[in-house]
């Protein structure tokens, strides 16, 4: 794999390959090794100073895990494999083109497949105080560590749903934070039926158990963050009771929801998620709605590291033509299975619908309070009349939330996709005429 | 941490900092300051929250461009803005 090419030919503004690849994470790195055999050219774009995706990040905080470092040395065998790193998808140009940009290049990349390894977001769910600087994702946090974010002596609480709440601690913890409490949405029962079926899958009840905390406490959610110019405290429900906990950090997530927002730019069929969101919809090859694009990895659903390689590759294979040895993929389905094990047990309680007050901001783009989204029909009144979504951030964040709260469909994606220079934007072709 | 750590030498907020090598502009304000990247529309301070590219709410001026503070690291010479990239 060559990471050092130089940017293409910013006269021409163009270049091509026959495999294109959207995400540098275990899905798209696995997609690329699968197919590298074959010869032909591939790009693989991640739109993150470094590839890893959000599992194998690293940066000042972190050290490349070592799947990270392999799949990487195994690709160096590959000269035409090139990686764009820092570089985010704007628009499409028709079926087999993209606009994109880096901090300091605009080009669009031609393709005669697509495999899309777009990953998967947070979600991030609204309650009282949730605005206040010291409010994190946990994923988030975790994230933020790793690139070098310093939390040595601060006290953070975590909360949410799922096992990225224990990484996420397991993270803080070794950069040196005091992790007060780790909160599980999830009962007692559910996280012990979910512990108890890990035997199947011993890597993982290793991985359990090695970042088991003692400040885990199930049936316990966030109430409010509390604070003046930061946050100061935070309220929980612990069971029954409501307990306050001051603390310098608060990182809360809730779970994944696909980022499927450039697939379905493309056309690309999408199914309902178990969490209520959508993801991409795809066959036993990965193949999309849309015969030359395939999609591997969280954003078909979230599912973890191990499903998100196993598809890659699967994706990989299918895209050369290698549809025989793709189906000889045996490790996805054992990897489904784990991911609809977590899904079952970490189902959000409905009482997370109702945290935000009135005049809770709903929309952080453009501080659009809960009470006025609320009193809208669907979407596209809260758009249209209260600006919920039109911001910077495109309804990624408040669209998501806004499906579990009101059960609302996601915002249709239009371009750009992402906030772009007007250079770039320039580029687009006559197909991209309802670009602002 | 690495242990042999390379410094980088960049101006946030008009003042002369240094950071390790590999650190985002995002932790790079906490490094050096009350890490606030931006002002919402309605002028309350706000500080990363995805760290991952999504939010947008870490959008700082990163020599006069509007960049991601998370997803951009520290670079020698960097003239980093923070606080009024609404």
């Amino acid at each position: 794999m060559n990471a050092t090419v130089p940017a293409p030919n910013t006269f021409a503004n163009q270049d091509a390959c026959a495999i294109l690849i959207v995400g540098a994470g275990p899905a798209g790195l696995s997609a690329a090794l699968a197919a590298a055999p074959s010869g032909r050219s591939i790009v693989v774009l991640d739109d993150n100073p470094a590839p890893g995706g959000q599992v194998w990040r690293n940066g000042a905080g972190a050290a490349p895990p070592s799947p990270l470092r392999q799949l990487q040395e195994a690709l160096t065998r590959y000269p035409h494999v090139r990686l764009r790193c820092g570089t985010r998808v704007v628009a499409t140009q028709g079926s087999h083109a993209l606009l994109l940009e880096s901090a300091d290049s605009a080009w669009v990349q031609g393709f005669e497949q697509l495999i899309l390894c777009n990953g998967a977001r947070e979600l991030l769910l609204p309650f009282p105080g949730w605005t206040l600087p010291g409010v994190t994702g946990a994923g988030g946090l975790q994230a933020l560590i790793k690139s070098g974010l310093p939390v040595r002596g601060q006290r953070i609480v975590i909360a949410g749903s799922g096992p990225l709440l224990l990484a996420a601690a397991a993270s803080a913890s070794q950069a040196g934070a005091h992790v007060l409490r780790v909160a599980e949405q999830s009962s007692w029962g559910q996280v012990a039926a979910f512990g108890a079926g890990l035997l199947r899958w011993p890597s993982k009840l290793i991985q359990a158990a090695t970042l088991a905390h003692p400040a885990y406490r199930c049936d316990s959610y966030v109430l409010a963050a509390q604070g003046e110019a930061s946050l100061q405290a935070v309220q929980l429900r612990q069971g029954a009771q409501t307990v306050q906990l001051d603390c310098d950090r608060l990182a809360a997530g809730f779970g994944l929801v696909p980022n499927v927002e450039l697939g379905r730019l493309l056309g690309c069929a999408t199914r309902r998620s178990a969490q209520g969101g959508v993801a991409l919809q795809v066959d036993a090859e990965q193949t999309t709605s849309v015969p030359h694009i395939f999609a591997a990895g969280e954003c078909t659903g979230a599912g973890g590291a191990e499903l998100s390689m196993a598809e890659g590759q699967i994706a990989g294979l299918a895209a050369m033509g290698q549809q025989a040895k793709a189906a000889h993929v045996h490790a996805r389905g054992r990897w489904q299975d784990f991911a609809n094990r977590v899904d079952k047990h970490f189902a959000l309680r409905p009482e997370l619908s109702s945290l935000a007050q009135s005049d809770t901001l709903l929309c952080r783009c453009e501080d659009v309070a809960y009470g006025s989204v609320a009193a809208c029909k669907n979407w596209n009144d809260a758009k249209l009349h209260q600006r919920c979504g039109m911001g910077a951030c495109q309804g990624r964040i408040c669209g998501a939330a806004a499906q579990v709260l009101f059960g609302w469909d996601a915002p249709a994606p239009r371009p750009p996709l992402s906030p772009a220079r007007v250079s770039t934007l320039s580029l687009a072709g006559e197909e991209s005429e309802a670009l602002p | 941490m690495n242990s042999a750590q390379t410094m980088v030498h960049l101006r946030l907020n008009g003042q002369s900092s240094k950071v390790p090598a590999g650190t985002s502009i995002a932790a790079a304000l906490y490094l050096c300051g009350d890490g606030i990247t931006r002002q919402s529309v309605s002028g309350q301070a706000r500080a990363p929250v995805c760290g991952m590219g999504v939010c947008q709410e870490c959008r700082v001026l990163v020599d006069g461009y509007s960049q991601l503070a998370c997803q951009t690291l520290c670079a020698p010479g960097m003239v980093v803005q923070s606080g009024d990239a609404s």
